[in-house]
């Protein structure tokens, strides 16, 4: 073990946090728009509407990460028309191919648990509250949507998680995050134990912090633990 | 368009399809792998030994808490000096080089089994006492209590959940092409980069993995039937 190594290349690796928490709460603020309007969609009962969704998620949760990554970063800038659209400032560059790509999966993995989470409410909340003059609108935000995020936070957390680790992907196509600056030790000192355990360390506290947010989410909306 | 995908030498039809091969080798290889280290897992989990409790629980803390690129990285970089340490201490001293597809079974087996074993242990949790207490009072033990009793309704139970494991490993698998593995990922980013048609071969490697996706939810759908045959003639009553 190379302990001065480790020490040193933790000050190193610790700077590529920023870049990693940024890409995560972006993502993940714009997936969770995404996840509740491919979920509407998909319970909406107008096929018209359902059958996109449906088969917009399952292609997300059909294919890796790293294929969608490449599909958005190599993949589309193929075509002369996208390279002169107003979008290739955004396309051409990694980082917001990162974000992109990010957005889309977490949308389709999180719309499964919002699903999940509306079709648990009871649907004599849904007739009470028409009976007491709501209007759908104000049904939907008032009374199913606190008890969807009731529902659906436990796994949500979990898809948090898996976010903050999908997120060293974005390390393959050049961006300098926890795990890119990781690679880039390691294929310089040889050392791949202690880069590994340092950088593994990084995550797991990271993600360890999550799960305590999430903890005590959970007991501020009084859900009980299954377990 | 289709001109790429041509089989034979002048088109990447063949590759693609041998690296969509690849593809599933590396899968159930390192998913066979993950369900040997899920059983051993499984029961250190519920054994009654603290230190392997710990050792467990620290072997899935860390698999479901770091990213799946940092362990191929680790494996990729420090697997062969690992083997050749344990070798030394065997008395091997020559050069020993792991090849990408044993590399990447081991790595994607080792975060399979993680997965694996929370699944299993969940499965086991399941089976009611009585029947190991009913199996062990008719004088059974061993393999004719655990193989007879006991691992056809764990089967049955873990089934699902193996079935996303599966889908889970099959996906981790793209991540060993950075280690240089010819899989689909692999074979497409070739092509693509030869062809300058990223694009088409992209796409064709989506085609691939829902053809796979598709292909096995059949196979463990049919699995499902038969291992719980009994149990859907009961509800039908």
């Amino acid at each position: 073990m190379r302990f001065e190594l480790m020490y040193e290349s933790f000050f190193k690796i610790v700077e590529g946090i920023p870049l990693t928490l940024q890409v995560v709460s972006i993502s993940t603020i714009l997936g969770i728009f995404l996840a509740v309007a491919v979920a509407l969609m998909r319970i909406s009962g107008n096929r018209l509407m359902s059958l996109p969704a449906y088969y917009f998620v399952y292609l997300i949760r059909g294919t890796p990460l790293l294929l969608q990554l490449y599909f958005v970063y190599y993949g589309l800038s193929q075509f002369e028309v996208i390279r002169e659209s107003i979008l290739w400032p955004i396309l051409k560059e990694p980082y917001w191919c990162g974000i992109i790509t990010l957005t889309i999966s977490t949308g389709a993995y999180s719309s499964e648990i919002i699903r999940g989470g509306i079709l648990s409410v009871s649907k004599n909340y849904i007739e009470a509250s028409g009976a007491l003059g709501l209007s759908q609108i104000k049904t939907f935000i008032l009374i199913t949507l606190p008890i969807t995020v009731r529902q659906a936070l436990p796994a949500y957390g979990n898809e948090l998680i898996l976010m903050v680790k999908a997120s060293s992907l974005i390390s393959i196509v050049t961006l300098m995050e926890i795990t890119g600056i990781a690679r880039t030790i390691i294929s310089k000192t040889y050392a791949p134990v202690e880069i590994f355990l340092v950088a593994g360390s990084i995550y797991l506290v990271i993600n360890f912090i999550i799960v305590i947010f999430v903890n005590l989410a959970e007991r501020r909306l009084g859900i009980e633990k299954a377990t | 368009m289709f001109d790429v995908f041509a089989l034979g030498p002048t088109g990447w039809g063949d590759e693609m399809l041998m690296g969509a091969v690849m593809t599933v080798l590396v899968s159930s290889s390192s998913l066979l792998l993950g369900i040997t280290l899920g059983i051993v897992f499984a029961a250190c989990k519920l054994s009654n030994f603290f230190i392997l409790r710990a050792i467990a629980a620290v072997y899935t803390t860390i698999i479901r808490g770091i990213p799946e690129l940092l362990v191929i990285y680790l494996l990729f970089f420090g697997g062969s000096s690992a083997v050749m340490y344990l070798a030394k201490i065997f008395g091997y001293m020559g050069y020993i080089e792991l090849n990408a597809f044993t590399i990447g079974t081991i790595a994607v087996g080792a975060i399979s089994g993680a997965y694996s074993t929370e699944v299993i242990r969940g499965a086991v949790n399941s089976v009611p006492k009585g029947q190991f207490e009913v199996g062990k009072t008719l004088g059974l033990s061993g393999y004719s209590l655990y193989g007879k009793i006991i691992f056809p309704q764990v089967a049955r139970i873990a089934l699902p959940g193996i079935g996303n494991v599966w889908q889970i490993t099959l996906k981790d698998t793209a991540l060993i092409s950075v280690t240089g593995l010819v899989e689909i990922m692999r074979q497409s980013r070739i092509a693509a980069g030869s062809t300058h048609e990223p694009f088409i071969f992209y796409t064709a490697a989506i085609i691939l993995y829902l053809l796979i996706t598709r292909l096995s939810n059949i196979f463990f759908d049919s699995a499902e039937k038969k291992y719980s045959k009994g149990y859907v003639a009961k509800e039908a009553l």
